[in-house]
């Protein structure tokens, strides 16, 4: 498994930590699924060797968690709000938008692999519905009206800086 | 007109308050803990019972006698874990904090961690919370180079560890056994209890208090003001002030600090939050995040009022505190107000959330997890233009075969926004409904136009 000497360190100073080492699974694969994208099956067993746990404690894990994924995604990751609160304010219209600015489908990854636009749960930002997550960050206030400038902006940015692709 | 009381958010969104250690300690920061190592334990967590704190996370037990639960005897560590996980829609109060006042949490923590005498303290935040997360982590590390964390705290000779943990987006974990099983390392699946009350047998079967970020940020200013006179705010069924947190169709959403008990709905919704948006009127409100019962405006609540006299209160006039809500059969919870107006269309805002539910059930307990499946079935059906006037009946029987036969309180989770929707706009149920089978028998012909989907707006 190759994990970059940054993570591998990271998992070292984590463990120790904890009183049980199982306890740093979501930590651990965190760190996995930031550095690759994803948690393959080989990053699976890696951790239960780590942990000293079975592969199977790992996987149940990964397949429990909304978090965590099994299969690369686009380079930027949009996940908009659809619970209640953001719904009102019109999460539906801002998710369609997205869809069409970014030649994304729900739920897929665009052709030219830069976006995968999803629909997640309340992410705690009630108050400033409509809610859209870009990667790690939260964009607040995101309505219908507003959406296509966002959707455009995330496109400029996206194309400037080309990070390496997961795809 | 009443105005906001901010003790916990006293600093959030001043100009030039920071997350900075500097900046906390220039406002009073860890004058608390400094004080409260002097004293002894078991008088902090008497501060605490005599305050009357009641927990902020939603299901509002007294905090003084959830800490009173810890099993000493069995001479295993004892651990503090603060639930961040903030996950019941409609709630965001407790983000703030983090956000812009970490500091204050920190503090919060290590005075209930002295106080419980905890070998160790976590804090489990919500995976979404990415920036929360480097947050914690970079102002807990300034309180340890400062020695308000970790060993021999401020020459006490107590020393405490925090562990900030991520959790991976479940709603589930922020049910308090659940999250022990995920901070374990494993599918949050909440836990049975009795046995597993976790001031018993909680993290790694050891006593385990769970407390919510605003609770324990509450603890500090009760050891602040002292038990007696934090106890002195709000009514006395419920001390303290309350956060407020509006979502939905106000003019001005957002969090107020009140007193617990010293406005009204009517107060928030109009003086705090400006009405509702122009040429509507309000027609619904869940009062502390989406799995509290609902409530319509136009209800009228026979209750007793403070004097022991009888009363009736509409939605407007029920007071700020937890046991005015009781009294209307709903819970302020954790105090993430939903509010619709007369544009949202009830049985789709019953839909989104069953389908919140649904994805959120562990799958643990067949009621729960079948239950929520179906209600969400059958509400999207009725949304989708399938409905049958049955389907009334049918949503709110299979929730009440929910509620009081699962693990945890996901199964009352469920069952009561149905079970408070359904009766309560079964006006609106059956007019969809009947709508829908006119268009279903006219669909060859100028079939009238049915709304069909769940977008709301």
């Amino acid at each position: 498994m190759n994990l970059l000497p940054k993570t591998a360190e990271y998992v070292e100073r984590l463990l120790p930590r904890y009183p049980q080492k199982r306890s740093a699974m979501l930590m651990v694969l965190h760190a996995i699924q930031e550095e690759q994208g994803y948690i393959s099956r080989e990053a699976m067993e890696w951790t239960a060797q780590k942990l000293e746990v079975t592969p199977i404690q790992v996987y149940e894990v990964v397949t429990f968690y909304p978090m965590f994924r099994q299969a690369p995604i686009g380079r930027r990751h949009v996940k908009v709000c659809r619970t209640l609160s953001c719904a009102l304010r019109g999460a539906y219209r801002v998710c369609d938008s997205l869809q069409e600015n970014l030649a994304c489908g729900l739920g897929q990854t665009s052709e030219d692999g830069n976006f995968t636009v999803e629909f997640v749960e309340c992410v705690a930002a009630c108050g400033s519905a409509p809610v859209v997550m870009v990667d790690d960050k939260i964009h607040e206030n995101i309505t219908p009206e507003k959406a296509p400038d966002f959707a455009a902006k995330l496109k400029t940015e996206t194309t400037a800086a080309m990070p390496p692709s997961r795809h | 007109m009443p105005s906001e009381r901010r003790i916990i958010y006293r600093h959030i969104d001043e100009p030039g308050y920071t997350t900075d250690l500097a900046c906390y300690q220039r406002s009073g920061g860890y004058e608390v803990l400094r004080k409260s190592v002097l004293r002894k334990p078991e008088e902090l967590v008497q501060e605490v019972k005599d305050a009357g704190l009641k927990g902020r996370g939603g299901a509002g037990f007294p905090c003084g006698m959830k800490w009173g639960f810890l099993d000493r005897k069995s001479g295993k560590p004892v651990y503090l874990i603060c639930n961040a996980d903030e996950s019941e829609p409609g709630s965001y109060k407790d983000r703030q904090i983090i956000y812009k006042d970490p500091h204050q949490l920190i503090e919060g923590v290590v005075c209930s961690a002295f106080a419980i005498q905890a070998k160790l303290a976590f804090i489990y935040i919500r995976g979404e919370m990415f920036e929360g997360f480097r947050i914690l982590e970079r102002a807990i590390e300034e309180a340890r180079v400062a020695n308000f964390v970790g060993n021999n705290i401020l020459g006490s000779g107590y020393s405490v560890d925090i562990i900030v943990h991520r959790g991976a987006g479940c709603y589930i974990c922020g049910e308090e056994t659940g999250l022990i099983e995920s901070l374990e390392g494993k599918r949050g699946y909440p836990r049975i209890k009795p046995p597993y009350f976790p001031a018993v047998l909680g993290l790694y079967n050891c006593p385990t208090i769970v407390n919510n970020v605003e609770t324990l940020c509450q603890v500090k200013h009760v050891l602040d003001m002292g038990g007696k006179e934090f106890a002195k705010i709000g009514v006395p069924a419920d001390s303290g002030t309350h956060i407020w947190g509006l979502s939905g169709h106000v003019m001005r959403p957002g969090y107020y600090e009140i007193e617990a008990g010293k406005a009204t709905v009517r107060d928030l919704l109009y003086d705090f939050a400006g009405g509702p948006p122009p040429g509507r009127s309000f027609k619904a409100l869940i009062p502390g995040g989406s799995s509290m019962k609902i409530l319509r405006f136009g209800e009228k609540f026979k209750v007793k009022l403070p004097d022991g006299s009888a009363g009736e209160w509409g939605v407007l006039d029920i007071p700020l505190d937890g046991a005015s809500f009781m009294q209307c059969g709903t819970a302020m919870g954790t105090g993430g107000m939903i509010v619709m107006d007369d544009s949202a269309d009830m049985v789709e805002a019953l839909s989104n959330l069953n389908s919140f539910y649904a994805h959120e059930s562990c799958g643990q307990c067949t009621p729960c997890r079948e239950g929520s499946l179906w209600l969400k079935r059958i509400t999207t059906r009725v949304c989708n233009g399938g409905g049958r006037l049955e389907d009334i009946d049918l949503v709110k029987n299979v929730a009440d075969q929910i509620a009081g036969r699962t693990i945890c309180a996901h199964g009352e989770a469920v069952a009561w926004p149905c079970q408070s929707n359904v009766p309560k706009f079964r006006d609106e149920w059956e007019a969809k409904i009947r709508a829908q089978m006119q268009a279903r028998e006219h669909a060859d012909e100028n079939a009238p136009a049915v709304r069909k989907g769940m977008r709301l707006v």
